[in-house]
């Protein structure tokens, strides 16, 4: 599936775009007085969300590339993964002055004493690693290491459903559809199931060739 | 060498009642009376209706019309109405915990038209001489519907400030005449998932009816109401509709909403989020700034509606504000472990 070169360009803002229109709708919905009593606890819970749809997008690359061998999902793993940090980054603005009114003492004690926001924090660290060695210069210095570093990826999937699920106060209906989705791209990197995945994609493009 | 660590359930010194608060509790009593005699000579009881003109007209039934014309109005309000100010209608009928209708704070307001609240009747049952299932106007008639603007606080740490309309859930007990063995009072909601969505939901970690106890003493202070309406007018349908418990020195969790059954019982009810998470709610969840939920800090709480630029968060009070009321209630009872 070879592209002319702005195509891939157009794709990678167009992905760029795409990603700043939930916390565009959210902004707007709190500027007209859509957002309810406690705008920041909107955003805070909006933004988290988009954290997890973020990674999950992330992680849905790799078996997208396998199954189509189009060039344009690996072009925007690395973006996705900083808009991952971004509105990670967010979510704790948002706790910190929304929840906590900036009083940084709260947040310190906070942090060590909630294992909902440990797991958080460690989940936030995970992906500011990942963030700080995503670029070029990185990835040669680090040689093989890079991709074992950034492996971490699993560990912040788990930490962030984690974190989610202490959230959660007695309905799990949505935990679990993200939950089932991060368990369903995990299975596919599964290797006798991933080598699969090209052949998926054979039988997508000839259906009735498969049957001959 | 011995080294003495004070374990999270060993009482302090802090953890017992001041004299001062509870010997204020009969000044309290005094006082209460006072202050709906004082109003309703100045004339309060007229001016009260036109005080929610913005809020929409609902559709309560005929007998709640002479009940409303004949309410006391301001029968208990807050010492410092400015700080207390009254939460918007808007924000108090669409920011609710009704996870019958849903987990969202949106989700009541969305999908609580589906509930049938007229007729409605509720059973009365347990270790009482005059129980039985009475029609809710019955069991309104012989009291005078009074307001109360009360500060609800949730275990959530956010806040309100909601002028409810009720009566004294010490006058149904005592009609109710309970036995010498009714030491708690047990209330259940209504079960109906065509009416309620949330109770069909398959992931819910509530097992229907959600339920709430008191104890005795607690059941029969005079703070302790039965809603019928706020606003001046009957209770929306997510807010509770049209008959609930409020407790206003308690988390509100405990105010138990649409109620269909009130149980006089021997042993100490378990309350559905005590039966779900008995290490994060207790039976007692009175709000106590000094002993947090184990996930978040209730040392604070925010005030809503608030704002991007300001949170309104305040202090959150020794039983909700209500101490000199109601810390009697609890003298010499250890708070960190009756939680």
């Amino acid at each position: 599936m070879a592209m002319p070169r702005y195509t891939l360009t157009l794709w990678r803002i167009a992905v760029f775009i795409a990603a700043l229109v939930p916390l565009a709708w959210w902004s707007s919905q709190v500027a007209i007085n859509a957002a309810g009593p406690e705008p920041g606890k909107y955003l805070l819970l909006n933004i988290g969300q988009g954290i997890l749809w973020m990674l999950l997008l992330t992680l849905s690359l790799t078996p997208l590339t396998k199954l189509t061998r189009w060039k344009g999902f690996t072009l925007i793993r690395r973006q996705l993964g900083l808009w991952t940090l971004a509105y990670a980054l967010l979510h704790l603005f948002c706790y910190a002055v929304f929840i906590l009114g900036l009083d940084l003492s709260r947040l310190g004690s906070e942090i060590v004493r909630r294992p909902y926001i440990i797991v958080g924090m460690l989940a936030l660290t995970g992906l500011i690693v990942m963030g700080v060695t995503s670029n070029k210069w990185s990835m040669r210095k680090l040689g093989k290491r890079w991709k074992t570093l950034h492996k971490i990826v699993y560990l912040v999937l788990g930490l962030g459903l984690l974190h989610f699920l202490w959230v959660v106060r007695a309905d799990l209906e949505q935990w679990s559809l993200y939950a089932a989705v991060g368990a369903l791209l995990m299975i596919l990197r599964l290797p006798p199931i991933a080598r699969q995945l090209p052949k998926f994609r054979q039988l997508i493009k000839r259906p009735g060739q498969a049957h001959a | 060498m011995l080294i003495k660590i004070a374990k999270p359930g060993d009482l302090r010194e802090s953890d017992v009642t001041p004299e001062s608060v509870y010997l204020s509790r009969r000044r309290f009593m005094g006082g209460l009376a006072g202050v709906g005699a004082g109003l309703a000579l100045a004339g309060r009881a007229q001016a009260a209706a036109s005080d929610y003109q913005d809020v929409p007209a609902g559709n309560p039934p005929g007998w709640f019309k002479p009940k409303l014309e004949n309410a006391e109005w301001d029968s208990v309000v807050p010492a410092d109405r400015e700080l207390d100010k009254l939460t918007p209608f808007e924000d108090a009928t669409h920011y609710n915990n009704f996870y019958e209708f849903g987990t969202g704070k949106g989700d009541p307001a969305r999908n609580a038209d589906s509930l049938k609240t007229q007729p409605w009747s509720v059973v009365i049952d347990g270790e009482v001489a005059n129980g039985g299932r009475f029609a809710l106007e019955d069991i309104a008639k012989p009291s005078r519907l009074q307001e109360r603007i009360y500060r609800l606080r949730c275990v959530e740490a956010w806040s309100m400030v909601i002028p409810w309309l009720g009566i004294p859930l010490g006058d149904v007990i005592k009609r109710a005449e309970p036995t010498s063995k009714a030491k708690y009072v047990k209330f259940e909601t209504l079960v109906a998932p065509d009416q309620m969505p949330g109770q069909d939901s398959s992931f819910a970690l509530i097992d229907w009816p959600y339920t709430e106890g008191l104890r005795m003493d607690e059941a029969m202070h005079p703070l302790a109401i039965l809603g019928l309406g706020m606003y001046g007018r009957e209770l929306p349908n997510q807010n509770g509709a049209p008959f609930r418990l409020i407790v206003p020195w308690k988390y509100g969790f405990k105010s138990i909403k649409s109620i269909v059954r009130i149980s006089l019982v021997e042993e100490q009810p378990v309350n559905s989020w005590q039966a779900i998470a008995p290490d994060e709610y207790g039976f007692y969840a009175n709000v106590n700034p000094k002993v947090d939920h184990p996930r978040w800090s209730q040392a604070t709480e925010r005030r809503l509606p608030n704002s991007l630029f300001n949170p309104n968060i305040i202090d959150t009070r020794m039983f909700n504000g209500y101490a000199d009321e109601v810390a009697s209630l609890y003298q010499g009872m250890d708070l960190r472990k009756n939680f």
